[in-house]
């Protein structure tokens, strides 16, 4: 039974892409409207310098445990309003968190209590009065 | 270096296929002709690497001129316009005699 209905969907889905065989994914935006480009030149904050180093670390041939086409697919996969909503650096660290969890790297729960860690030393902080 | 399967000047046409997951042919240029105008040399196939997956295998790349005219069907620009891009060779088929000039 199960069978079935795995060939029927697959085959309903290759279908539906015959229709339309200009199918796009979101980030493959080549040639699209996209308005003028803003070549503004800016500083990187320490935390996107981070995120550059984190990647370097992670796929430098001694430990390899992502790489860049990874962090691209991972990127690839963040879906629509997520790829056109975060930075730059954002995107990369959404990915590199995802695939960090994906390959046991990391589990969501100690990154989750991590996160929480760091946004009270931040509060803290700005409370305090500091700048961050 | 293995021989690539398309010399230098060869007629191509990147396939019309439309897989989903990470793939290396832009979609505006799916189903266009151009011709090899640099042989890039050989790579991992990123498509397999975006997975994970690296078995050794090398897949080759090439550089590919598209004539702007053939790419965009209201190309307002001029007709010598041209536009390169690297494209590995699994994306890559002889070009159908009409286009090849």
């Amino acid at each position: 039974m199960a069978l079935r209905i795995n060939i029927s969907l697959t085959h309903t889905w290759a279908m539906t892409m015959d229709k339309n065989p200009h199918m796009r994914r979101h980030h493959d935006m080549g040639g699209m409207e996209a308005g003028p480009v803003d070549r503004a030149e800016h500083d990187y904050a320490p935390w996107e310098k981070r995120v550059d180093a984190i990647l370097r670390l992670l796929s430098d041939p001694k430990r390899r445990i992502l790489r860049v086409d990874e962090l691209r697919r991972g990127i690839e996969d963040l879906g629509p309003g997520a790829y056109d909503e975060l930075s730059y650096y954002e995107r990369w660290i959404a990915s590199i968190s995802n695939m960090l969890i994906e390959k046991g790297v990391i589990s969501i729960d100690e990154l989750g209590r991590k996160m929480a860690e760091v946004e009270a030393r931040h509060e803290a902080e700005r409370a305090k009065g500091g700048t961050t | 270096m293995n021989e690539p399967r398309f010399p230098l000047g060869a007629a191509v046409q990147i396939r019309r296929a439309w897989p989903p997951g990470h793939v290396r042919a832009p979609w505006y240029l799916r189903g266009c002709s151009g011709s090899v105008c640099h042989i890039v040399g050989e790579f991992g196939n990123p498509e397999e690497m975006a997975y994970g997956r690296y078995d050794g295998t090398k897949l080759m790349l090439y550089r590919v001129r598209f004539r702007q005219s053939d790419v965009w069907p209201d190309y307002a620009g001029t007709p010598q316009d041209t536009l390169e891009v690297e494209v590995y060779e699994n994306w890559l088929e002889p070009a159908q005699a009409e286009a090849a000039a």
